[in-house]
């Protein structure tokens, strides 16, 4: 279990984070989103114990992160956005690096590259961006970390690569891991993040399941343009629309639409999923 | 897997499976994939499997032994097909009659 109290951090004057408040449950994968520069790979660098928090308060299984204890963050791992190629094979980085998580299975790193059709013997230095951040993720699934937190982690996969993702991520995770996902692929992992933060420059606008966001909202693909819709956007043969859902029937929450009905309507979304 | 774009993922992973109970694919009293596993094979969130499994539960279509894993249940295959004929009859087929009136299609042209 993770609690975020009140949390604030400032780059100097630039406050980045001012007053983040959510609990993040044990077993789901949440998906973090936010415009540019809202702080989403602050937040996840904050909660691996890489920066303090500079207000409120940040605890992983009741411990603050910043005081990195050893199993504080052998029980965490953190996939920054952009990785560093070491001058070794991808399988001499996983064994030495793996040491570090005591539950780190070999077998499993080879299992997951074998299904990203990555190669263990590939020196890091040679890879090109895709296959160095496959190989990263393949070590950050193997871990076998209570917490895994990856920012934008399918930033440079190719269209084949986007689907394993998808799958290996519910395959090589237990019910116990905790995953936070930064990203602006929303396409990309719309079916596999649930709940959903979305984060603007001061707090948390939601932190909803797709289940409660269904329930709340609905998403209207058709022709006639509805006088309450808190979105709408053109698409090919019609538009998407956002519209507070009083029928009761539950539609596919669009990723995309969502974010944008948010960002436009804070308040009233606010006042919405108010418990 | 790709989703159509209406309706709520869960409930077209509970169609899907359906779907298989029907085309004789899944028997009654198979047992079928863990919410991991189905997960996993389609590339969802696990909570988004559960719930389809909730659904198929609570219309009785599967049920759980706990500790075992999830079957198709006995008379699966009348529920589904009573479930998906009643969901034509008043969802789609009204949807059809409408286009045809709109393009102007005799049913004798098409039955």
């Amino acid at each position: 279990m993770i609690r975020i109290s009140k949390l604030g951090f400032s780059y100097g004057k630039d406050v980045v984070l001012k007053d983040i408040t959510m609990n993040l449950e044990e077993g789901r994968i949440y998906g973090l989103l936010g415009e540019n520069g809202v702080g989403k790979t602050t937040l996840l660098t904050i909660l691996s114990g890489l920066k303090p928090a500079m207000s409120g308060t940040i605890e992983v299984d009741g411990t603050n992160p910043f005081e990195r204890r050893p199993s504080t963050l052998s029980s965490l791992y953190y996939l920054p956005d952009e990785v560093l190629p070491k001058q070794c094979s991808a399988l001499a980085f996983a064994q030495d690096m793996g040491q570090y998580w005591e539950s780190f299975d070999t077998g499993k790193f080879v299992e997951i590259m074998k299904t990203f059709d990555s190669d263990i013997n590939q020196r890091m230095d040679c890879m090109s961006l895709g296959q160095l951040k496959k190989a990263y993720i393949s070590f950050a699934l193997a871990c076998n970390a209570r917490y895994l937190f990856m920012d934008e982690p399918t930033n440079g996969l190719d269209i084949p690569s986007k689907a394993q993702f998808r799958k290996a991520v519910t395959k090589y995770t237990s019910e116990n891991t905790t995953i936070v996902i930064s990203t602006h692929q929303a396409r990309d992992l719309e079916a596999i993040i649930d709940p959903i933060i979305i984060l603007d420059r001061q707090s948390v606008l939601l932190n909803a399941t797709v289940e409660q966001i269904s329930e709340k909202l609905y998403f209207d693909y058709g022709n006639t343009v509805e006088p309450d819709a808190l979105y709408s956007e053109l698409i090919p043969g019609g538009c998407i629309q956002v519209l507070p859902n009083s029928s009761g029937i539950e539609s596919k929450v669009n990723i995309e639409a969502l974010f944008n009905a948010v960002l436009g309507n804070k308040e009233t979304i606010r006042e919405m999923f108010k418990k | 897997m790709e989703f159509n774009r209406n309706k709520s993922i869960y409930l077209q992973i509970a169609e899907g499976i359906s779907e298989k109970i029907l085309s004789g694919e899944l028997k009654e009293g198979d047992r079928i994939l863990s919410v991991r596993e189905l997960g996993a094979e389609l590339g969802v969130n696990p909570n988004t499997a559960m719930r389809s499994y909730e659904k198929l539960t609570a219309d009785g279509i599967i049920y759980n032994q706990r500790g075992i894993g999830y079957f198709v249940a006995d008379g699966a295959r009348r529920i589904v097909l009573s479930q998906m004929r009643q969901e034509f009859l008043e969802i789609e087929l009204p949807d059809i009659i409408r286009r045809m009136k709109l393009l102007e299609i005799n049913p004798k042209e098409v039955f």
